[in-house]
This record gives C-alpha cells, sequence and structure tokens, in this order.
C-alpha cells in the first residue's frame, strides 16, 4: 500500500498555546485512518494545518511526496486533498446546487457530472437542490458538506467530526455512507469524538491526548484495549 | 408638480448614494471592514474627469473611462498597501487605517490641485420639459437614474451567474471555507476593491455634473451619507444599497423641500435610527441563524 499523507512531527501553535506537539501520522492510499481523542486534544488543530487554513510552526506535511506546509490554503485543495470542516461551515445563503458548484471551484467545465455523482450518494441531496442551504436539517447539512468536498474529486477526504450535534439515527446514516466511500475507493481521514463509530469503520487508529499520539494500531486493536476502553469507550 | 420634480431630483440624488452604496456594501460583505476612503476616491474620480475635459479638451465620455481606470487601480492600491497588511489584525485597527487613508487622500488632493474649489461642467447639458413645461428634467437626471439600474441589474448579474460572483459570496459568508474550495480570498477582495472603487468614478462624476463644485472635500459627506445608505438598506446586501440609496436621496429632497433644508440632514439621520430600530439589521439584512 502507497503512503499518500505523511506528517512528520508536526508542532502547531494558537498564539502562546502549543496545541500540537510534534505529531507524526501517515494516511494509505484507500485507507480509513481514524483520530481520536477528547476535546482540546489537537485533532481539529491538525486538520487544519494539514489544509492550510492554519500554519505549522515546525514539521512536514508531504502528500504524494510533495510538501504542503508552505502553500496557502487554496493551493493545498488544488493538490486533491478536501476537509468536511467541524460545524460544516457551508454557505448558509446559497442554495444546495450552488455550495456543490463552489466545491467544483478547482475543476474546469460542467459540473453536472459530478454533482450527479454526488446526488447518486445523497438522494436527499437532490431533492433539495433549489433550496437555500441555511433551511436544511442539521443531518442534511452535513451530507452537503459532504457532497461540496466530494465535488472536487479529492485523492483524500478529511473529515472533521461529521457526527457532531446529530441525532443517533442521522450518526449511523453518515457512517454507513462514510464506508460506501471507502468501499468506493475513497481514502478517508477521519476525526472522531464518537471513538467507537470511528474506530468500528477505520483500518487504523491514532490517539491523541494533549497534543500528542500516545497510542497507535489497528482499529479493533484499539477498540479492544483496556487503556482506550477506560478513557474513551466509557467501559 | 412641484412635487413630482422634487421626487425626480430625490430619485436621481438617490442613485448617487446608491452607486456609492454599492460600493460600500460589497467591501462591506467580502473584506469585512468599512473602507471609509471610498468618498475620497469618488473625489479623486471627479478631479481626474474634470482635468481631463478641460486641461485635457478630452469628450467627457473619455475623462469618464480615464475616472474608471485611476479608480480602479487606485482602490486596488489602497487595498494592497494599506489594508491586506492588517489582514489578521483588530477591526478597529482596519478602522482607524481606513479613516487615515480618507485624510491622506483629501491631502494629497490639497497639494496637487489646491483646496480652492473648481467649477465642474456637467459631462451632459441640457433638459427637456413635461406636462406643458411644468416639470422640467435634465437629461443628467436621466443618465444618473439609467446608470444606476444598469450597474444594479449588472452586479446581480455578475454575483448571481459568473463563477468569480459566486467566489465572492462565498467569501463574504465564510472566508475559510471559500479557501477551502479554493478560492483565492486575496485575489477576491482585489476584484471587489475594483469593482467599488470604478462606481466610485462614476457616482463622482454623476454627483459634481449634478451638484457642480469640486474641492478636496466633495466626497467626504456623500461618503458618509452612502455609508448611511448601505447601513439603512442593509449593509452586505447589494439589493438592500440599492433601496436604501434611493429612500435616502428621496428623504433628503423632500426634507429640504418641504420641511427645512437645514434640518433635511438631521431628517435623513432620524429616519435611519428609527429604522434600526424596528429593523437592526436594516431594511433587507438578513440576521442569520446558524442551525445544529
Amino acid at each position: 500500500m502507497r503512503t499518500i499523507l505523511k506528517i512528520d512531527d508536526l508542532h502547531v501553535y494558537y498564539g502562546s498555546i502549543h496545541a500540537v506537539k510534534g505529531i507524526s501520522f501517515e494516511v494509505g492510499e484507500g485507507e480509513i485512518v481514524s483520530l481520536i481523542g477528547a476535546n482540546g486534544a489537537g485533532k481539529s488543530t491538525t486538520l487544519n494545518t494539514i489544509t492550510g487554513l492554519l500554519r505549522a510552526r515546525s514539521g512536514e506535511i508531504r502528500f504524494f511526496g510533495e510538501p504542503l506546509a508552505k502553500l496557502p490554503a487554496h493551493r493545498i485543495v488544488r493538490k486533491g486533498l478536501a476537509l468536511v470542516p467541524e460545524g460544516r461551515r457551508i454557505f448558509q445563503q446559497m442554495t444546495v446546487q450552488e455550495n456543490l458548484d463552489m466545491g467544483f471551484y478547482i475543476q474546469r467545465g460542467s459540473s453536472a457530472e459530478a454533482m450527479e455523482q454526488v446526488f447518486a450518494t445523497f438522494p436527499r441531496l437532490k431533492e433539495r437542490r433549489r433550496q437555500v442551504a441555511g433551511t436544511l436539517s442539521g443531518g442534511e447539512q452535513q451530507m452537503l458538506a459532504m457532497g461540496r468536498a466530494l465535488m472536487s474529486q479529492p485523492k483524500l477526504l478529511m473529515l472533521d467530526e461529521p457526527s457532531m450535534g446529530l441525532a443517533p439515527i442521522l450518526v449511523e446514516e453518515i457512517f454507513r455512507i462514510i464506508g460506501t466511500l471507502h468501499d468506493a475507493g475513497t481514502t478517508i481521514l477521519l476525526v472522531e469524538q464518537n471513538a467507537q463509530a470511528a474506530l468500528r469503520m477505520a483500518d487504523r487508529g491514532y490517539v491523541l491526548e494533549n497534543g500528542k499520539i500516545v497510542t497507535t494500531g489497528t482499529g479493533s486493536e484499539l477498540l479492544s484495549s483496556p487503556a482506550i476502553k477506560r478513557a474513551y469507550l466509557g467501559a | 408638480m412641484a412635487f413630482l420634480n422634487n421626487l425626480i431630483n430625490g430619485i436621481s440624488l438617490g442613485s448617487i448614494y446608491a452607486i456609492i452604496a454599492l460600493g460600500y456594501t460589497m467591501v462591506y460583505g467580502i473584506a469585512k471592514m468599512l473602507n471609509f476612503a471610498h468618498g475620497d476616491v469618488i473625489m479623486i474620480g471627479s478631479y481626474v474627469c474634470f482635468f481631463a475635459c478641460t486641461s485635457g479638451s478630452l469628450p467627457p465620455a473619455v475623462g469618464v473611462l480615464l475616472a474608471v481606470l485611476v479608480c480602479t487601480a487606485l482602490g486596488v492600491l489602497i487595498e494592497r498597501l494599506a489594508y491586506r497588511p492588517l489582514r489578521q489584525a483588530v477591526s478597529l485597527a482596519v478602522l482607524i487605517t481606513a479613516i487615515g487613508m480618507s485624510y491622506l487622500l483629501q491631502s494629497m488632493a490639497q497639494i496637487l490641485w489646491s483646496p480652492n474649489t473648481k467649477g465642474f461642467s456637467s459631462i451632459l447639458e441640457g433638459n427637456f420639459s413635461l406636462a406643458g413645461g411644468q416639470i422640467v428634467v435634465k437629461y443628467i437626471t436621466i443618465l444618473t437614474i439609467a446608470a444606476c439600474i444598469v450597474i444594479m441589474a449588472a452586479l446581480t448579474a455578475f454575483t448571481e451567474k459568473t463563477k468569480m460572483g459566486k467566489a465572492m459570496r462565498a467569501c463574504s459568508e465564510d472566508r475559510g471555507a471559500a479557501q477551502l474550495m479554493g478560492i483565492n480570498v486575496d485575489t477576491t477582495i482585489s476584484i471587489t476593491f475594483a469593482i467599488g472603487s470604478a462606481l466610485a468614478a462614476i457616482a463622482g462624476v454623476l454627483l459634481c455634473s449634478a451638484y457642480p463644485s469640486l474641492s478636496p472635500t466633495t466626497g467626504s459627506l456623500p461618503g458618509i451619507k452612502a455609508f448611511t445608505a448601505a447601513v439603512f438598506g442593509g449593509i452586505g446586501s447589494i439589493p438592500g444599497a440599492f433601496l436604501g440609496g434611493l429612500l435616502l436621496g428621496v428623504i433628503e429632497v423632500l426634507a429640504q423641500a418641504y420641511i427645512s433644508t437645514e434640518l433635511s440632514t438631521a431628517i435623513v439621520f432620524l429616519v435611519l435610527i428609527v429604522v434600526l430600530l424596528v429593523r437592526p439589521a436594516g431594511i433587507l439584512g438578513k440576521s442569520v441563524q446558524e442551525k445544529v
């Protein structure tokens, strides 16, 4: 398996707060990799640094061997990374279709084909394509955020807390869709507080605590590890 | 009939406010800052047109075109030099810089062109009368209203239909998310300043054609009033700036005609305060609620 994303000794600061303290991990082609950890462990900071919204103080981010740390955010997405950000951050005043078109911004030509693919994954979005995004339910907004990211036809899809604030039945639906995308060959980096659900579908996982990786292993190894059970799975 | 005359004049003045307010509101919506130097770009545009037509003896249309070109470049330059370095700074620092930029432009105009008022000759002379001479309308009045409508329609089509226009709306809603889509925020903000400043040049020429005196402070008060119009209509909203500008102009002219010339500006602001008490986001302003 080929490594497509490789993070090496990454340090990120928020002002004077040392939020990410030298983490290293990698994602292989076709994998689902989960970063789990409590609130404030540095999970979102890591994703936002990979996409260029935040700057690393030091360390390396390589995507297909190419260093990303110096590129501005709008150039990084062109390399084939897409982030579904925490809190979804869809364009509330635009229609569903316009949101998807924004996801297609870096591509040339007509968005029709890519949009049909997204509609095939999320039939609900097709029904609501002329609706203003701000009027969608929370679950639909999450689907829209995922669909928008898929419009850029990314080689790596990063999801930041996709289950946050959703009813249990919708959480199940979102994870089912992530599974479908994985089966279709999409490489996924998943950040979750819902450790159980995230680890159950992950090939591998990394556990973050206070900005450091404390444990790593396959999804099932982590699920059955007593220390993880105690700390994150409430057992 | 006098009322109709006043109404037409009010709509004409309001059209000028609306064109200026469109620049204010676009820059606010996308760069999230109040560009208080916007009014002074109007003044620069008027001077460029004035000198092109007098010293250069060029035809008015060329004068307007030159004013648009110079102001577009000036707007982009101001953003690049003064505002872009402050992109991460607190909004008060940006506001103070904008006020400073406003005074810098006024002082430069005083040094270059002297503080004395110049007589601006209208880019379009002549008038026609209706209803047996009871209503006299200047051609420039009609041109002003037409220009405003064309600009408004073009801007709406641009933001609704084009890729760049949609990118602007995306930036105005969520700059970070726009970057994640691959939108270059710096370029988008530059283009916004370019459009806003080009509109300021047109507004300046129309303003000086209707009220033919030009001095380095010519842009200040119309600038402030257009800002008021933008807030009135709902800052950040393009139809809001249009509506706010028109209403402001009509209220001002009618207040001058029927209440008091001295109090007309005060009356305008009184109406603004009442509107904001009832609708804090302005007439067409939206207060977006986040869904969880």
